[in-house]
């Protein structure tokens, strides 16, 4: 018999009592103003979640970079950046609704786990009312479905699987940066351009929902302007010597290489198929191309010269109001904080995390509540512009970004280490608009907004 | 047979990297008896060695060109390296595009001082106590290692690489009667492998002629022997694991332009390589050297595309897969011998 002076009973009511006390604060914030994590008078707590380790750390960091500049600009610090150039006046460098900007961040790890969970302790522990960042589209999916459940707004950070507006969209969830889709669309006119119509395309694609859906997007988009699809490999996630899926493409009949690859495994892959002669080799009485359909220019410097005249595709780029003008207005105004700030400029990750947090403060003031419906209320269909990529529509039916995609080269000879692609063409909005419900994107349902009360 | 052949290749220097780093935790074990789950981190450290020289070649001071702009618009900070002051611009370039060779002999040194820090501050604490407190230990001292890396070098791949010369690739096919372009070998790849025979025939040939080697040899089979014939063998161990610690490092170094270094890359290496000493035996030099070159080939035919759809994943077990069939019908591994690892 057990001397224990606990009993089964005891601890069970104990444990019962300690919980309710615990939750009954989150109860109460979301009683009294009807949604989860009612901020008080004085202030609002944002949950920054980002990569600080693992693959895409170096993304991460830039993220975390611009996500302190838009808390520096919100609370009237600083240059304000895109506070000058957004399209939405609705914002006075105030903070948001008279309430001091704070923020908590967390290392996600690139893992949806790990995201998970980091999300969830900012929002029950530190009352985070949105959370933003990331740069994986699993993670963004992870923390995507929490905030749903429990009634937060999500704010995607550098997410470009379909599926994030796609099978897995939510009412709460929110993306700025394009996705696979819009990848293929604005690319493929380019290379018809570029290499022709009659071209055979060898696909080695990383094994996970980004693969996937960027490899079926590239496909659908060259197979539609005449190209064949040779071949199609998935490669582990974890590869780092592709050696063994680049040395057979030479002899599969193909002429184009494309690379549904991205960071490490990019910058890899990519080396591997130059070290191979792929770039200078010849097959079909053509030159051998290859073709990387998401750019990111912290992987342009992994990858060094093996970069130079590889086509790709790029969500905003920090040169585009420089070189093509007014229209991309507020890319030099945040290329001008950051770079002040930090020493260099910024890159697409940054960028789209960035103008989410204005958005999302934006979208607050307008309503006049930080409720999540309110906000859903608040960007369904909301054309703004003056935040770097022209004139741009947050799409009600699956809460998915609509503006110009660029397409972009490596610079054969860069003069600098942050000048390391050139601006190839603009694909206009109109060619990278679809239905909500095409193929790719189906299976899917917003839901209704949960406001979590 | 084109498509074999590629794959032959391919898996020699795949196999070779992972020959080199089984070579250093076999005499690791061998010697001192210790299982070192930091092994991959020191080829780890190697590659970073390329990066760090390279870096220190290019080491510059900022002149302004008034001429040219930064993304700010102010005066363009252009970096000029040191060494292209002393030595010129041209001369300057060449010595700076060589830099993962040359790095060789900065990699040296420093893997030998690293090794002989890490094995006199925590390893020698850990001799009489159990395995899995050595694996824990090490393991926990590889990820301190890979840890302080990305603090210095952040977390992306750094491109370092080879020389302008070894650019671009070999026809193998034509030596051999095929079409151009059917069977191509990066030069590169090619130096790794004769680079790899040459180190694993060094450390051979090291242990095999000389009175040093043959101390070793002896103190691997009998250590108290050895001790009562009045031999310091435990100093002579600490350089083997220093010696360990070069091969790896150097095998880092060169490993640099075919896949960009980066922080975990120890990692990737560590399991296969512990599988790879499995397989070969434990403590066995040549068994270890036998089942890289081994499981590097069988790894690159299991990645062949019309392997890979038809066996889906097949590349990611194979070796594992491998290891347990030779394991059941050879317990002590391809070239294990009696009594070693067994209590």
């Amino acid at each position: 018999m057990s001397n224990s002076r606990f009993s089964r009973r005891g601890v069970l009511k104990t444990g019962f009592l300690a919980s309710a006390g615990l939750a009954l604060p989150t109860y109460l914030r979301a009683q009294e103003a009807g949604f989860t994590n009612a901020p008080g008078p004085n202030h609002v707590t944002l949950g920054f979640s980002v990569p600080l380790t693992g693959a895409y750390a170096d993304e991460g960091a830039d993220e975390l970079r611009a996500l302190q500049l838009a808390v520096e600009h919100l609370n009237g610090q600083g240059d304000g950046g895109m506070l000058n150039t957004f399209s939405s006046k609705a914002l006075d460098g105030t903070g948001i609704l008279g309430r001091e900007v704070r923020y908590v961040s967390g290392d996600d790890q690139t893992k949806s786990d790990v995201a998970r969970a980091t999300a969830q302790s900012m929002i029950q522990k530190d009352g985070a009312i949105m959370i933003t960042g990331g740069s994986s589209s699993g993670t963004a999916v992870a923390v995507q479905a929490l905030c749903q459940e429990v009634g937060i707004v999500f704010m995607a950070g550098l997410t470009h699987a379909n599926d994030t507006t796609g099978k897995d969209r939510k009412a709460n969830g929110f993306r700025h940066f394009f996705n696979s889709y819009m990848s293929g669309a604005a690319l493929a006119p380019i290379l018809a351009a570029q290499y022709g119509k009659d071209r055979k395309a060898y696909h080695l694609t990383a094994d996970y929902n980004w693969g996937y859906t960027t490899e079926e997007a590239i496909r659908s988009s060259t197979e539609a302007m005449g190209w064949e699809t040779v071949n199609t490999v998935l490669t582990p996630l974890t590869q780092t010597d592709f050696s063994s899926y680049i040395a057979p493409v030479l002899n599969s009949g193909a002429d184009i290489l494309v690379l549904n690859h991205y960071g490490g495994n990019m910058v890899n892959s990519l080396t591997n198929a130059v070290q191979f002669g792929l770039r200078d080799a010849q097959a079909n009485g053509k030159n051998f191309e290859i073709v990387v359909p998401l750019y990111s220019e912290l992987m342009a410097r992994g990858a060094g010269a093996n970069i130079a005249g590889i086509l790709g595709s790029q969500n905003w780029d920090w040169k585009l109001e420089d070189q093509l003008g007014s229209k991309y207005s507020g890319t030099n105004a945040f290329v001008q904080s950051f770079g002040a700030k930090y020493g260099f400029p910024p890159s697409q990750a940054a960028h789209t995390c960035y103008v989410q947090t204005l958005l999302y403060a934006d979208a607050v003031t307008r309503a006049g509540s930080f409720a999540p419906c309110a906000v859903d209320e608040a960007l369904a269909d909301f054309e703004f512009d003056g935040m770097g990529n022209g004139p741009t529509l947050y799409r009600s039916a699956d809460h998915q970004c609509f503006k110009d995609v660029i397409v972009v080269r490596g610079k054969e000879n860069p003069e600098n280490e942050f000048d390391l692609v050139e601006i190839v063409e603009v694909t206009p909005v109109d060619q990278v608009t679809y239905d909500p419900e095409h193929p790719q994107f189906a299976g899917g349902a917003l839901g209704n907004c949960n406001n979590g009360a | 047979m084109d498509q074999i052949i590629v794959q032959v290749l391919n898996g020699l220097d795949k196999g070779s990297a992972y020959a080199l780093i089984a070579l250093g935790l076999t005499l690791i074990f061998g010697t001192l008896g210790v299982v070192n789950f930091a092994h991959g981190a020191l080829f780890m450290l190697g590659s970073f060695c390329a990066v760090t020289f390279s870096r220190l070649l290019s080491f510059s001071h900022e002149v302004i060109d008034e001429t040219r702009t930064d993304f700010l618009g102010n005066p363009l900070k252009v970096q000029v390296p040191y060494i292209q002051d002393w030595l010129g611009p041209d001369l300057a370039a060449s010595i700076i595009q060589w830099s993962v060779p040359l790095s060789i002999l900065f990699a040296i040194p420093v893997m030998i001082t690293i090794g002989l820090i890490i094995e006199r501050g925590l390893i020698k604490h850990f001799y009489k106590r159990p395995h899995a407190d050595q694996i824990l230990v090490t393991f926990g001292l590889a990820i301190v290692l890979q840890e302080i890396i990305k603090y210095f070098f952040g977390a992306n791949p750094i491109q370092t690489p080879a020389p302008p010369a070894f650019n671009g690739s070999l026809d193998f096919g034509i030596w051999l009667g095929f079409d151009p372009v059917t069977i191509m070998y990066p030069y590169w790849r090619m130096i790794y492998f004769f680079f790899s025979v040459v180190i694993i025939a060094g450390v051979f040939a090291f242990l095999q002629f000389t009175t040093f080697g043959m101390v070793v040899r002896a103190g691997m089979a009998d250590r108290e022997t050895v001790g009562l014939l009045g031999i310091d063998i435990d100093k002579r161990f600490t350089f083997m694991f220093g010696l360990a610690a070069a091969v790896a490092g150097i095998a880092g170094v060169m490993y640099a332009p075919i896949v960009a270094p980066n922080y975990h890359m120890g990692m990737d290496f560590l399991v296969l390589s512990f599988v790879v000493v499995v397989v070969g035996g434990m403590g066995s030099l040549p068994g270890a050297v036998a089942a890289g070159f081994l499981l590097g080939i069988l790894e690159s035919f299991a990645s062949m595309p019309m392997i890979v759809q038809s066996f889906p994943g097949i590349n990611q077990i194979i070796i594992y897969l491998v290891a347990i069939i030779i394991l059941l019908t050879r317990p002590r591994g391809l070239m294990g011998r009696k009594g070693v690892m067994e209590e």
